[in-house]
């Protein structure tokens, strides 16, 4: 269901000798203290090397007498691997988000910008845009893309900011004066500007938040806060239930070896949880930037998980970015073939997506040889804001096409045929939009321009309805184009006509009800939105205003990508789940080792409860916490990749994670304890 | 065990089952925002004490007004009790002339009763007069009961509301269970126990002639009237010393079994209430059926363990056909001893018709493990449900983490704040039982209170506490509790258990109420199916399994292995 840009192997050699190092710099008091579970570990891993170091020197005459020298050395040996492998599991984590995030350093210096020395110099410098400071000059020339935000400093150019405003029409932008800003990502579709750049777009905002994925300065995330104060509470009832255990024994006759004690302790406190816990987050961020989208926290991230509400553009999301010429509709008493000769025609020198349908239609039904842009005699009328209208005048005559008002202005209210009313209404119903072909100020017909729904896209938002997710289409259509589409498409709701503010208000009705929502936008007018909304996402190309507002950018500007965001944030969560619920169900087969051990020597019939049947006291004791420290280093992986995630009902969700890691946590360490075992016998290691 | 046994057990059953929807939607009209259910009798009466004790009843409080009304009214209770404790020998209605309590011993019971425990270190008949019994004793347990069923209605309410700073009013709440619901209840009761024999009476006490010429004092007092709320509000606390094995506070079969029904009655319904006060009936019936299992699977190790004979007896050359007779009533035999040790057990109650001590070591196991899991198998009148919220929140949390959302239950989302309080209020449980016995363990003079060597004495320091702890007032017997030391660390084993769970429930109840209630979806981990149900039940078996597996297997577990072997301990402990 991901796909992923760019992977980096599990174990890389590089990054797992980096991770080996900073996990022994990690054993710094003052960063262990940040993880309640490994923290104590670390402690009364220092209190059985004190005592292993005493006995070494006392011949093991002290309270420790009932345990084995070699046994203590080796328990104590494996309480600091614990500790190490916790360390090593979150190094590995952060070692893998920094490749990441210096691979993505690499990729986004791909566009490139004319530099000028000079408003008035001819000669510029092609640089990165990535590179372009404030205060930088660029030329930008019809076809060519705006490299970033600024102001116009010299000429004047129609600009097409589609892209950001979902305005077809291009605005004219000039120097001085109120029109004079430009937005980086937008194209320049006539003439020639300088435009002097006022941000520094790489510097300032995207690797700002690269160093936050490098998790450099990476601050815990709601859940994980909460999941740790599961954690440190029920660290704070094991030691309660260790350290009543020695006054039970005493009273039972029975003394315990503090190693041993010290060794159900660790066994029981959630290590395997609380040393992946920070690696699982860090990989959740890690995961997104992976794919091309960065978090600017990791709340955000484990906001995606939560979504409720998917708002999606229509416009690039739901449907191919343009519109397609799909019928031809005559009025009566003119044949089709007319009508589409007329509007092949008028489009041939339209550059747009839709002209190219239009003539790509006409040659495809009526097999139309002739014509090109260059044919003599014909004079194209372009496009413009004032008449709303385009096409070509020839030796037949003067062939216009454009917006259904325009040309009923064009031909006149009374020479408008009555069917042509009718075809029309019945075209935006059926969700496309009506263009209408006049020659020589007389109605030929309606040219029908559909939306084409991306293929796929239905199956896509089902899977999201089964995950439990409402989706809204949102768009600027009318609502009856609108609820044809969305029915098309399978959304849940749509929101028509939509304008800045009505979507603004549809996100706070959402969260008013109790919902979150996501939604993505790239337009400066998306700002308030993007910022109200729980997830959102700004598209790289948006403005700077928009990805100030959003929680996280996309860096490949694709808005379909929202879909996976989501699954990405509800991974991360499923994998803190999972773990800790593993983690809390070992612990069962781990009393079944332990409790034995402990007591067997006064009370032989505890025997009974060793239904491993273990070798022998020490040798149980040991292998247990052999287990426990190297289930943290068989569990990195799961920690780094995440837990496999199939979209589905919450229900059969649980019933599968239950299964697998609540079982599954109960069954794997009466086995795994019984192999080690096996193995401390059979190397004679007690 | 006969099929007679079994079939009473599936008759106790049958009816909790089916009195648990009448009791549910009767308490969730007491509690509901409407006119109560008796409202046109007991109106005027609730009205006037509004008015008496110039209380607004329209005026919500805070979280924390709740609480601090709370504790306000339960330390005045506990002063008062105290008081009449010490002062009774100076007090009318006492025949027998009891004397004053002592300091230790008093406060003791005064903290017993006001948290809803009923441990007696004393012995009814033998200490305490009349007036003491009625005023004192009788009292706390109509309010230590409503005040249990107030904090678990605001914590309901937390749940039902969205984006509020109120939980409802704690003097409405206290009134209307004590006036609508307790006090209807009890009198009902009490007549039926009348009517069976069970004495209603200021009389001295009768000295009669047994038949073998020998001389014995019958006790006599207003006894039916206690018995019957100290049943209905798990209180458990009995008139006389040895509680509900007496002839006189449970005379017949029928009053046995309705007994027994009241252990758990309320605690049951409390689960439908819950069900119809958040709007969804299903979800207190996948509690309900949570505690159930539970409870069943008590039930079974316990009959299964009772019905064995021990083998050292059968090796005597004893007849052990009857099972484990020994500390238990004839009259009740092994099916209903049992039942009635695992319901007072799962319920905070502690009236008890057998010795528990004399159980078999898994027999005695079962109630100690209940009271260990907090009590939360139906559990006390109130404090039962909120304990078991407690683990519902940290079920959902550990395993709603995996349906790849944030917690949520019942719309209300579980965050940091609340799995805080949560474990504040779970880790009294560990520090209370363990903490305090391991203390008991390790100074000479408490552990002098230990009658017996071996596994078993242990088993008996670890009931004690447990019983404190959680509030639920039945004792092991053998351990000798009415010492200084005893008295004061049950007594504070008693408060923490009782108000450091409370309080922070109540503040659980505020944070929820104050959240938006998000709409249910495919999305949200559905809390009413078998799964939830099974999860729950993993959650506190686990939970609490890990926190007392070690201490108990140097108890009743080995003990158990032992005698299989037939290895016994004699005499005290070294």
């Amino acid at each position: 269901m991901i796909h992923r840009t760019s992977e980096i192997s599990l174990f890389d050699a590089g990054i797992a000798a980096q991770a080996a190092t900073s996990a022994l710099r990690k054993l710094d008091p003052r960063e262990l203290v940040r993880n309640p579970v490994i923290f104590v570990t670390a402690v009364v891993a220092a209190l059985t090397t004190v005592l292993f170091v005493r006995d070494l020197f006392t011949g093991g005459t002290g309270p420790d007498a009932g345990a084995n020298l070699a046994v203590v050395g080796q328990i104590t040996a494996w309480l600091w691997f614990t500790v190490l492998f916790a360390n090593f599991a979150e190094a590995v984590a952060e070692g893998r988000g920094k490749a990441q995030a210096a691979s993505l350093r690499k990729t986004k210096t791909e566009t490139s910008a004319r530099k000028l020395a000079d408003v008035a110099a001819t000669d510029w410098q092609s640089v990165p845009a990535a590179s372009l400071r404030a205060g930088d000059l660029v030329v930008v020339e019809a076809g060519e893309v705006i490299p970033g935000d600024g102001d116009v400093v010299a000429g004047i150019a129609t600009v097409d900011e589609s892209a950001i405003t979902g305005e077809s029409a291009a605005v004219i932008r000039e120097s001085g004066g109120d029109r004079s800003a430009v937005t980086g990502g937008t194209r320049v579709v006539s003439d020639r500007i300088v435009v002097r750049i006022t941000v520094n777009p790489g510097e300032s905002f995207l690797d700002r938040m690269i160093t936050l994925v490098e998790g450099a300065k990476r601050q815990k995330t709601p859940n994980e806060i909460a999941l740790n104060i599961l954690l440190a509470g029920m660290t704070i009832i094991f030691l309660v239930v260790v350290v009543t255990l020695e006054a039970f024994a005493v009273y039972s006759g029975i003394t315990l070896p503090v190693v041993f004690l010290v060794a159900l302790l660790v066994t029981l406190i959630p290590t395997t949880i609380g040393g992946l816990l920070s690696a699982i987050g860090i990989a959740g961020m890690d995961r997104l930037v992976r794919f091309s989208v960065i978090a600017k926290s990791g709340r955000a991230v484990e906001a995606a998980g939560d979504i409720d509400t998917l708002l999606l553009d229509k416009t690039g999301t739901i449907t191919l970015g343009n519109r397609q010429a799909a019928e031809f509709v005559p009025v009566a008493g003119i044949n089709d073939r007319d009508l589409a000769e007329a509007a092949l025609l008028a489009s041939l020198a339209d550059d747009t997506p839709e002209g190219k349908s239009i003539v790509a239609l006409a040659r495809q039904k009526f097999g139309f040889q002739a014509g090109s842009a260059e044919t003599p005699g014909y004079t194209f009328v372009p496009f413009t804001a004032q008449t709303r209208m385009s096409g070509v005048d020839t030796p037949a005559g003067s062939i216009r096409k454009g917006a259904v008002d325009s040309i009923i202005r064009h031909v006149g209210e009374d020479a408008v045929p009555r069917d042509l009313r009718q075809s029309v209404e019945r075209i935006a119903k059926a969700g496309g939009t009506p263009l209408v072909v006049a020659r020589d100020k007389r109605v030929l017909g309606a040219i029908h321009l559909k939306d084409i729904v991306k293929p796929a896209i239905r199956e896509r938002f089902a899977t999201l309805r089964q995950m439990g997710i409402r989706t809204v289409m949102v768009t600027g259509d009318n609502p009856l184009t609108a609820a044809a589409i969305a029915a098309e498409a399978g959304v849940d709701d749509f929101l028509a006509e939509a304008t800045p503010e009505r979507k603004l208000e549809l996100i706070r009705h959402e969260q008013a009800e109790g919902k979150l929502v996501a939604m993505c936008g790239d337009g400066s007018n998306d700002a308030p939105a993007l910022a109200q909304a729980d997830v959102g996402v700004a598209m790289n190309t948006g403005t700077q205003a928009a990805r100030e507002a959003g929680n996280m950018v996309d860096l490949e500007s694709d808005p379909t990508k929202l879909i996976e965001i989501v699954m990405i944030g509800k991974q991360l969560l499923m994998s803190r789940g999972a773990l800790t619920t593993f983690s809390i169900a070992n612990d069962v087969a781990k009393y079944f080792a332990i409790i034995p051990a402990l007591f067997v020597a006064a009370y032989p019939q505890l025997g009974a409860l060793n239904v491993m049947g273990l070798g022998s006291s020490s040798s149980a004791i040991l292998s247990a916490i052999i287990f426990n420290a190297l289930i943290i280093v068989a569990l990195i992986p799961l920690a780094l990749k995440g837990v496999s995630y199939r979209p589905a009902g919450a229900a059969s969700l649980l019933r599968r994670n239950l299964l697998v890691y609540g079982l599954g946590g109960l069954v794997v360490p009466f086995i795994g304890i019984k192999l080690i075992d096996l193995g401390v016998n059979a190397l004679g290691l007690v | 065990m006969d099929s007679a046994g079994l079939l009473q057990i599936a008759l106790y059953l049958v009816i909790l089952t089916a009195l648990t929807p009448v009791l549910g939607g009767y308490m969730a009209r007491v509690f509901g925002a409407g006119p109560a259910p008796l409202d046109r009798v007991l109106g005027p009466v609730e009205r006037g004490l509004y008015r008496l004790c110039g209380v607004d009843p329209a005026r919500e409080q805070h979280w924390t007004h709740y609480a601090a009304s709370l504790l306000a009214f339960n330390l005045l209770g506990l002063l008062a009790l105290y008081g009449l404790l010490r002062l009774q020998h100076g007090l009318p209605l006492n025949p027998a002339d009891m004397s004053a309590v002592a300091p230790d011993l008093a406060f003791n019971t005064a903290v017993s009763f006001t948290t809803n425990t009923n441990w007696q270190a004393y012995s009814g008949e033998a200490a305490l007069g009349y007036l003491v019994q009625m005023t004192g004793l009788t009292v706390q347990n109509f309010v230590s009961a409503a005040t249990g069923i107030a904090v678990l209605v605001a914590l309901i309410r937390g749940f039902a509301r969205r984006g509020t700073r109120t939980v409802g009013n704690f003097w409405v709440d206290l009134v209307r269970g004590t006036l609508y619901l307790l006090l209807p209840l009890s009198i009902v009761l009490a007549l039926f126990l009348v009517w069976q024999g069970v004495p209603q009476n200021f009389d001295a006490y009768v000295t009669a002639q047994t038949l073998e010429g020998g001389q014995q004092v019958i006790a006599q007092g207003p006894a039916a009237s206690q018995i019957a709320i100290k049943q209905i509000g798990s209180n458990g606390g009995g008139f006389f010393g040895v509680n509900s094995a007496h002839p006189y506070e449970n005379p017949t079969p029928a009053t046995n079994l309705v007994e027994m029904l009241f252990l758990l009655a309320l605690a049951a319904g409390l689960t439908d209430t819950f069900g119809r006060m958040v709007g969804d009936r299903r979800q207190g019936w996948a509690i309900f059926a949570a505690m159930g299992v539970m409870l069943v699977i008590g039930i079974g190790v316990a009959t299964w363990a009772e019905s064995a004979t021990n083998p050292a007896l059968i090796a005597a050359g004893v007849d052990g056909l009857g099972g484990n007779m020994e500390g238990k009533e004839v009259r009740f035999g092994v099916a209903n001893s049992a039942l009635w040790a695992v319901a007072t057990t799962a319920a905070s109650n502690g009236s008890v018709n057998a010795m528990h001590d004399s159980f078999m070591p898994l027999g005695g196991m079962v109630p100690m493990v209940n009271m260990m899991l907090g009590e939360v198998v139906f559990g006390g009148v109130g404090a039962g449900l909120y304990g078991m919220m407690i683990f519902v929140l940290l079920a959902v949390f550990i395993a709603g983490l995996m349906v790849g959302r944030t917690p949520e239950y019942l719309g209300k989302k579980i965050e940091a704040k609340e799995i805080k309080l949560a474990m504040i209020a779970a880790l009294t449980v560990p520090f209370g039982v363990l903490g305090l016995s391991a203390l008991t363990l390790v100074v000479p003079a408490a552990a002098a209170s230990i009658q017996d060597a071996g596994p078993h004495g242990l088993s008996e320091v670890l009931y004690a506490y447990a019983s404190g702890t959680g509030n639920n007032g039945s004792a092991f017997g053998g351990f000798g509790a009415n010492t200084p030391f005893h008295n004061t660390a049950l007594a504070v084993a008693m408060l923490f258990g009782r108000f450091l769970v409370i309080l922070p429930v109540l503040a659980i109840a505020g944070t929820l109420a104050a959240k938006k209630t998000l709409p249910a979806s495919a999305g949200t981990f559905p809390t009413h199916g078998p799964l939830f149900v099974g999860l729950l039940i993993g959650v506190v078996l686990i939970v609490g399994g890990l926190t007392f597996f070690p201490a108990l297997s140097l108890g009743p577990i080995v003990e158990h292995l032992l005698m299989t072997q037939g290895i016994s301990f004699t005499g005290a402990p070294q």
